[in-house]
C-alpha cells in the first residue's frame, strides 16, 4: 500500500492504496465518487476524463499514486451543489446527451477544450473532441452546445 | 371520450428532466451501486472458439487469499432451472441450442463462460481468476455461414449434426399471405433482371456503458434484487425465473440509469444467472461489472448476413417483383430473439414500392462466434440496405434517375389508410412522395448533381456521389396474437398507470424501461397536456419490477407507440373517473361536463371543479357516489391493432479520393415521418444518433475473426466507433402523416435513422465511382475495399 494525498474537488483526501489502483478506480471506489465512468479498458472512450491540475487527463491512464499532491476536479466538482457549469447548461440546452454515460467525460473534456482554444471553429471542436466517445447523439448536438458554450 | 384540451406542451423542444443528475455526475448506473458486504464476481472465459472441456481446477484459486469461491460449469450444472432463454423458435422443426450460463463440456466461441470466482475486491476476483486452470481440448472451428454449411464443417452443436438450424420463407412461415409468388416475373423474358449480392460485416453495438449486474439475496425470506444494465427488467425477471427457478414474486428486477443498450441489452444473459445462483450460495451481495475488451466477445453482436435479392422490372422502370435469400450467422447460440432478426425484415424488403412478386427465404446458421442478435434496426437495416441498393442499380441499368426511379413505384398516399403491401403486411400511413420532396428541397439536388459533373469534367481525384434511401420500417411489433403467429413467445402489449395523488401531483408508472430516450420528459408533456396539469407536476417511474409491476419494456422503437398510447388511454380512465365524481360533487349529469385545461365545466354556467380537486376528493372518500373505489387511478394494458410504420428519404452526399478510397461525408439530409411528433429535440437525437449508427456500419465498423474464432478487433482500439471527427452535422426536415392506429397519432423512430443510412451511403459511394465503372463496394467501405473497387472495376 502507498500513503497518497490529493486534493479531489478542493477537498484533501488522504488514502492508502495499492499501487496498482487507477486514479479512477481510487475516485469511484476509495472516494465514492461514481459521477466519473469507465466505458472501456484501452484509454479510447474518454468516460474517465477529469481535470489533474487544470489540464483534461483520462483517469484510466493515470496510476491514484501518480495523482499524489496534484489537484483533481471531477464532474461532481465542476460546478457548486445544485448549480450547473455554462457548459452543463449548454449540453442540456441543446440536448447533448442521451444516457448521459459518455456525458462526465465529455463535459470534462469541452470544459478543457474551451481552456485551450477559447473560441474553435466547428472543426477545431471535432477534432478537439476526437478522444471521448458518444454512441447516443452522433456528436452533432453535443458540437452545437460546445459551439454554443463558447459564445458562438 | 377524447378531450379538446389545447396541446401546449406536445410539440415543444423542452429540454429534458433527465438531464441535471446525468450532467452533474449523479446519475447511478448499475456499477455505482455498492451494498455492505459485496462481493465481486469473475468469470473465466474461454480463449478458444471450439474446445472439448477436459477439466477445470479451480483449487489454486479457491485457496488464494481474498478469494472465497471458485467453480466450474460442472460444480454450478445443479443451480440452473434450466438453460438461458431463446424466446423466439421461429419454425416447427428449428434446430434449437442449448446454452448453460456456464458451458459444461464445450466451450463453443472464445468468451464463453468456462467458471467463476468470487472474492473480496474487483481486482482480487480479476487475481483469482488468473489462478483457475482450465484443461481444454481445442477442436476445429468455424466462423463463417457459407464455411458453416459445407460438407465436413465442424459442427458447433454436434447432435443435430448441420450448423443450418433452420429454414424460414415467407411461403411457408408467414402468417400474412404474399401477394403472389415472384417466380413468374422472373421467367417473363420482357422483364429486366437486376441481381445484388452483399455481405454485411458483424458489428459490435458498443452501448458506452459496459454491461454489469448486482445481486441482493436476503436468504430469510428467499428474495432477490437484481440490479443489471438491461433494456428489459420485466421480460429478465421472467426469463430469470426460468433459467434459476426463482419463483416470480421473489425476484425483483432493478435497471437503474442504463447507459445506451441499441439491442445489446435486450437479451437473457448468462452473468446475470450466474449472480442471482452465486449471491445466493454466498448469502452476501455480488457484483459484476464487465470490462470492454470482455464485453466484446460476451455481448451479443449485429447484423453478419450474406444477401441475394434480385428484382425484375419493365423497361419504363416499373418494379414487378423481388426475391431474396439471405444466409445468417447466429453465433454459437440463440439468444433471446436471435432466431427472429432476419424476419423482422422479411416483409420489408419491397421498400416502400408497390410490386406484384414476393419471394424471401433466410437460413439461421450457428458459427463458433459470439451470439448475434437485435441491434439497432435488427432486420430493417438489413432489409432496406438490399432493396435501395438494388433500386439504385435498376435505376443504372435502365439509364433512368434515381429519384425518378422511387417516385414511378411508390406506394401512393391515396391507398392509405391501410395497404396491404406485396409482402402480406398491412401500412397504416405515410406519403413517401411528400418525404422525398422535404429531402430534395433541403438537399438541392440540382445543384449537387451540377457539382459531381463539373469535377468529373475537371479530371479531379475528388470525385462525388449521391445516394438515396427512401425507407419504410415495422416497429412496435403487435398485436400479441400476431406475435403469437408469428412463434414469439411474449405478447406485444405495454402498460402504464396513472395516479393522482391526493395534492394533486401525477404519478405515470410506464412499463417501458428507457436508457437514453428521455422517457421522463416525453410522457411528462404528454400526460401534463392531456390531465391539463403543470409539467412538473408530473413523476415518471419506470425501470424497477417492484414500482412498476406490468411492463414489457423498451426495444423496436416501441417505448411512445405502445407504452404512450396505454398511458394516454390510463389517462383517460383517470378522466372519466374524475368525471363521475365531479358530477357527483356538482350534482349535475356525467355528459352536462366539459373538461379543458385540468377544469371541469357544467356546460352553459361558470359553475367548475378542476381535476386536482376530484383527485382529493377522490381520495379523502368523503362524498363519492355509492359503490365507487376511492382513489383517482387508472392503468392500461394496450395492445396495438398493428405495426407501427414510420418511413422517411435521406439523402447523401460524399467526397471519394480516387487515389486513396477514402470516403468524406460531405452532407446528411433526412426528411422522416414518425407521425405526431411529442417532444422534437428528443426525435432529432434520436435520429441523429440512428443515422451516425448506420454510417458507422457502413464505413468503419467490423468485426473480424480469425480461422481460428479470435476476435482480431477485440477492443476499441481495432473496432472504429467513430468520434466527432468523422461525422457531419445532419441536415433534418420533418413531414407528419399521424398513423390512424392510435389514437395519439404516432409512430416510432428510435432505429428509423440506422435503417435507412447505410443504404444512403452506399449509394452515394457506388454513385461517387459510377462513372469509373464501379458497380458495388463491399461493407464496409474502407478505404481499401474502395481502391479494390476501382481497380477491378477497371481491369
Amino acid at each position: 500500500m502507498s500513503r497518497i494525498a490529493v486534493t479531489v474537488n478542493g477537498v484533501r483526501q488522504e488514502r492508502d492504496v495499492e499501487p496498482r489502483t487507477l486514479l479512477v478506480h481510487f475516485l469511484r471506489e476509495d472516494l465514492g465518487l461514481v459521477g466519473t465512468n469507465v466505458g472501456c479498458d484501452t484509454s479510447s472512450c474518454g468516460a474517465c476524463t477529469v481535470f489533474v491540475n487544470g489540464e483534461s487527463v483520462k483517469s484510466c491512464t493515470m496510476l491514484a499514486v501518480q495523482a499524489d499532491g496534484t489537484e483533481v476536479t471531477t464532474i461532481e466538482g465542476l460546478a457548486p451543489a445544485g448549480q450547473m457549469h455554462p457548459m452543463q447548461e449548454a449540453f442540456q440546452q441543446y440536448h447533448a446527451l442521451q444516457c448521459g454515460f459518455c456525458t462526465p467525460g465529455m463535459v470534462m473534456a469541452a470544459v478543457g477544450l474551451l481552456n485551450e482554444i477559447p473560441s474553435p471553429t466547428e472543426e477545431e471542436v471535432r477534432e478537439g473532441l476526437e478522444g471521448n466517445l458518444c454512441r447516443c447523439t452522433g456528436y452533432h448536438n453535443i458540437v452545437k452546445a460546445v459551439l454554443a458554450a463558447a459564445g458562438k | 371520450m377524447a378531450t379538446t384540451t389545447p396541446k401546449p406542451l406536445i410539440g415543444e423542444p423542452i429540454p429534458r428532466k433527465e438531464d441535471p443528475e446525468l450532467l452533474t455526475g449523479r446519475g447511478r448506473y448499475t456499477e455505482d451501486i455498492s451494498l455492505p458486504g459485496m462481493l465481486w464476481a469473475h468469470v473465466v472465459r474461454s480463449p478458444y472458439a471450439h474446445a472439448t472441456i477436459r477439466g477445470v481446477d479451480t483449487s489454486k484459486a479457491a485457496a488464494m487469499a481474498g478469494c472465497l469461491a471458485a467453480w466450474s460449469g460442472a460444480d454450478l450444472a445443479g443451480d440452473w432451472a434450466g438453460p438461458l432463454v431463446c424466446a423466439w423458435p421461429i419454425t416447427d422443426d428449428i434446430k434449437m441450442s442449448t446454452h448453460w450460463p456456464v458451458a459444461q463440456d464445450k466451450v463453443r466461441h472464445v468468451g464463453d463462460a468456462v467458471a467463476v470466482v468470487i472474492a473480496e475486491s474487483r481486482a482480487l476476483a480479476k487475481d483469482a481468476a488468473e489462478l483457475v486452470e482450465v484443461d481444454y481440448d481445442p477442436l476445429p472451428a468455424v466462423t463463417d455461414v457459407k464455411a458453416a454449411l459445407a460438407d465436413g464443417a465442424p459442427l458447433v452443436h454436434d447432435d443435430w449434426g448441420t450448423n443450418l438450424s433452420c429454414v424460414w420463407s415467407c411461403e411457408n412461415n408467414s402468417p400474412a399471405p404474399r401477394n403472389s409468388p415472384s417466380a413468374p416475373f422472373f421467367d417473363d423474358p420482357d422483364l429486366v433482371k437486376v441481381k445484388g449480392e452483399y455481405f454485411l460485416a458483424r458489428l459490435i453495438p458498443n452501448a458506452m456503458e459496459p454491461r454489469a449486474g448486482l445481486v441482493d439475496y436476503n436468504p430469510a425470506q428467499g428474495e432477490f434484487t437484481l440490479y443489471s444494465t438491461t433494456q428489459i427488467p420485466h421480460v429478465l425477471r421472467t426469463t430469470m425465473v426460468l433459467t434459476c427457478g426463482i419463483p416470480e414474486a421473489k425476484l425483483r428486477v432493478v435497471a437503474p440509469d442504463v447507459g445506451g443498450g441499441f439491442g445489446s441489452k435486450l437479451d437473457s444473459y448468462a452473468e446475470e444467472a450466474i449472480l442471482l445462483a452465486a449471491a445466493k450460495r454466498m448469502a452476501r451481495p455480488v457484483k459484476w461489472v464487465s470490462e470492454r475488451t470482455d464485453d466484446y466477445v460476451s455481448t451479443i453482436q449485429g447484423r453478419e448476413m450474406y444477401q441475394e435479392i434480385e428484382l425484375a422490372a419493365t423497361r419504363d422502370g416499373v418494379v414487378k417483383a423481388v426475391r431474396v435469400r439471405l444466409l445468417a450467422n447466429m453465433g454459437a447460440y440463440y439468444q433471446l430473439v436471435s432466431p427472429g432478426i432476419p424476419m423482422l425484415g422479411a416483409w420489408l424488403y419491397c421498400g416502400p414500392y408497390d410490386m406484384e412478386g414476393y419471394d424471401l427465404e433466410y437460413w439461421n446458421v450457428f458459427t463458433h462466434t459470439t451470439p448475434t442478435d437485435a441491434y439497432r434496426g435488427a432486420g430493417r437495416p438489413e432489409a432496406t440496405y438490399a432493396i435501395e441498393r438494388a433500386m439504385d442499380t435498376l435505376a443504372f441499368e435502365l439509364e433512368m434517375d434515381p429519384v425518378e426511379l422511387r417516385r414511378k413505384n411508390f406506394i401512393t398516399k391515396d391507398k392509405f389508410p391501410n395497404h396491404t403491401i406485396v409482402s402480406g403486411l398491412t401500412v397504416d400511413s405515410g406519403d413517401y412522395h411528400q418525404t422525398l420532396d422535404e429531402c430534395l428541397r433541403i438537399l438541392d439536388y440540382d445543384a449537387v448533381r451540377a457539382d459531381q459533373q463539373k469535377r468529373r469534367e475537371s479530371g479531379s481525384t475528388k470525385v462525388t456521389g449521391v445516394g438515396f434511401s427512401t425507407w419504410l420500417e415495422m416497429c412496435g411489433l403487435a398485436p400479441s396474437r400476431v406475435l403469437a403467429a408469428l412463434k414469439y413467445v411474449a405478447g406485444g402489449w405495454d402498460a402504464a398507470t396513472i395516479e393522482m395523488m391526493p395534492t394533486g401531483t401525477v404519478r405515470c408508472l410506464i412499463g417501458v424501461s428507457p436508457h437514453g430516450q428521455g422517457h421522463v420528459t416525453t410522457f411528462s408533456q404528454m400526460v401534463a397536456d392531456h390531465l391539463g396539469v403543470g409539467y412538473d407536476d408530473v413523476e415518471v417511474l419506470h425501470g424497477d419490477t417492484q414500482v412498476v409491476p406490468l411492463g414489457m419494456d423498451t426495444y423496436g422503437s416501441r417505448s411512445l407507440a405502445v407504452g404512450g398510447v396505454a398511458a394516454w388511454h390510463a389517462c383517460e380512465k383517470v378522466i372519466a373517473k374524475a368525471r363521475t365524481v365531479v358530477a357527483h360533487q356538482l350534482e349535475c349529469a356525467e355528459e352536462d361536463l366539459d373538461f379543458a385545461g385540468g377544469t371541469f365545466t357544467v356546460k352553459g354556467t361558470d359553475k367548475t371543479m378542476g381535476i386536482k380537486e376530484a383527485a382529493f376528493a377522490a381520495w379523502s372518500a368523503h362524498n363519492i357516489p355509492d359503490g365507487m373505489e376511492p382513489g383517482l387511478a387508472g392503468t392500461h394494458l394496450y395492445d396495438p391493432p398493428n405495426f407501427s410504420w414510420p418511413n422517411g428519404a435521406h439523402a447523401c452526399v460524399v467526397e471519394v479520393d480516387t487515389e486513396t478510397g477514402e470516403v468524406e461525408i460531405l452532407r446528411y439530409v433526412a426528411a422522416d415521418d414518425c407521425g405526431v411528433v411529442i417532444n422534437p429535440l428528443v426525435v432529432d437525437g434520436q435520429i441523429h444518433g440512428g443515422v451516425a449508427q448506420g454510417i458507422a456500419e457502413t464505413l468503419y465498423e467490423e468485426a473480424i475473426w480469425d480461422e481460428s474464432g479470435n476476435l482480431l478487433t477485440g477492443n476499441m482500439v481495432s473496432y472504429l466507433v467513430p468520434s466527432a471527427a468523422e461525422l457531419p452535422q445532419f441536415e433534418l426536415g420533418r413531414c407528419v402523416t399521424p398513423s390512424p392506429t392510435n389514437p395519439m397519432g404516432v409512430k416510432g423512430i428510435g432505429e428509423g435513422g440506422t435503417i435507412a443510412a447505410p443504404a444512403a451511403v452506399g449509394n452515394a459511394v457506388v454513385d461517387a465511382l459510377s462513372h469509373l465503372g464501379v458497380r458495388n463496394v463491399g461493407r464496409p467501405f474502407t478505404p481499401e475495399r474502395v481502391m479494390t473497387a476501382i481497380w477491378e472495376a477497371q481491369r
